[in-house]
């Protein structure tokens, strides 16, 4: 076997893990899509979306989960989910004249248990679950996936991942 | 029924916070701060609040997992030695007040299942509940108080989220962007 295929754990829980990742992607999709009809929300479906990187991370290695989600994709997608919750929150002074004003079901109001309802609250959701399944994402990365470097003759901890480091003096 | 398992919950709770504190080894006492959260978890879902609960639980297993990357995998660290005789006392009676001052407050707390909002026919929780599906149209009521009623305080916390995850990536970056740059004019 190459030293490729080695990274990550055992063959079970690679085999496992290819089944369920799809699952639990669909269960924080879920979560977040459905958050204003039944238990969940945006935090917590987010949460569950970087759930599945981290499980991509532990169970194949870290360059297939940075190779789905890398560190550029990351970081944009935490600003613009963080950016458009604020800008749903200032369209609400622009068309109605108050800050977070559900304008859309003021105007057109949906039919209660249905999936289109409850106005800005599901988009609100999909913008929370962009920015912080992203952004948990980043913290494990940036927490977890270390390497030990030799800077100055001094072994240290850091993390390469998320910035382009100088690839010297890596053991 | 419900109170009596949340009784059972707390005195796990309780334990598993003393074996977290007093083992010396990293990995126990990570573990430990798991099954205290995963108790919370289901506290959250005994007394009715499954929203809390689901955020409580995954919330829990991304940290331990975290915790236990960050933690374990490369430092394997070990705390001995014993406790000074003057601040094992003063905690300790530090903790008796501070049991005292909360035997006071839950004293004064409403029933179990009688919340204090059902005291105050003008508090805005009431209306909350009354009037939230049709004025939101959203039915989990959760969801219709901290992204429609109080969105303002999710916009507030989104803010924490987003400040505090970029200043720690930048105080995680060892090299700055200007010293890189000089490296590279060096070679």
């Amino acid at each position: 076997m190459r030293i490729n295929e080695e990274t990550g754990m055992s063959l079970i829980v690679k085999t496992v893990s290819r089944w369920l990742k799809g699952f639990v992607f669909l269960f924080g999709m879920y979560l977040t899509f459905y958050g204003h009809l039944t238990p969940g929300g945006g935090f917590s479906g987010g949460v569950v979306i970087a759930c599945t990187f981290v499980l991509l991370t532990l169970a194949f290695g870290k360059e297939r989960a940075l190779g789905k989600l890398g560190k550029t994709l990351s970081s944009v997608l935490d600003c613009s989910g963080a950016l458009l919750f604020l800008l749903i929150a200032l369209a609400g002074i622009f068309i109605s004249g108050v800050f977070f004003e559900n304008f859309i079901e003021k105007n057109y109001p949906g039919k209660v248990f249905h999936l289109f309802s409850a106005g800005i609250i599901p988009l609100c959701n999909i913008a929370i679950a962009i920015k912080v399944g992203a952004s948990l994402f980043m913290v494990f990365i940036i927490l977890a996936v270390r390497r030990v470097i030799e800077v100055d003759g001094k072994r240290k901890l850091i993390s390469t991942e998320f910035f382009d480091m100088p690839e010297r003096k890596v053991k | 029924m419900v109170e009596s398992t949340i009784a059972v919950m707390t005195i796990f709770m309780i334990i598993a916070a003393i074996i977290a504190l007093e083992t010396t080894d990293l990995l126990s006492a990570v573990i430990s701060v798991g099954a205290i959260g995963v108790a919370v978890s289901i506290c959250f879902l005994l007394v009715g609040a499954p929203d809390i609960a689901i955020t409580q639980m995954v919330v829990e297993v991304l940290s331990l997992i975290i915790l236990i990357r960050a933690t374990i995998r490369h430092d394997l660290t070990t705390i001995n030695g014993d406790r000074e005789f003057f601040g094992l006392t003063v905690t300790l009676a530090f903790l008796f007040l501070f049991f005292l001052f909360g035997l006071r407050a839950f004293w004064s707390l409403p029933g179990f299942g009688n919340p204090v909002i059902s005291q105050f026919p003008e508090a805005p929780a009431n209306r909350y509940i009354s009037s939230g599906l049709s004025e939101t149209g959203a039915t989990n009521i959760v969801t219709a108080v901290i992204l429609d009623y109080r969105g303002y305080d999710t916009l507030g916390e989104a803010t924490v989220l987003f400040t505090a995850i970029w200043g720690a990536l930048a105080i995680m970056r060892v090299f700055s962007r200007k010293k890189r740059g000089n490296k590279n004019e060096d070679k």
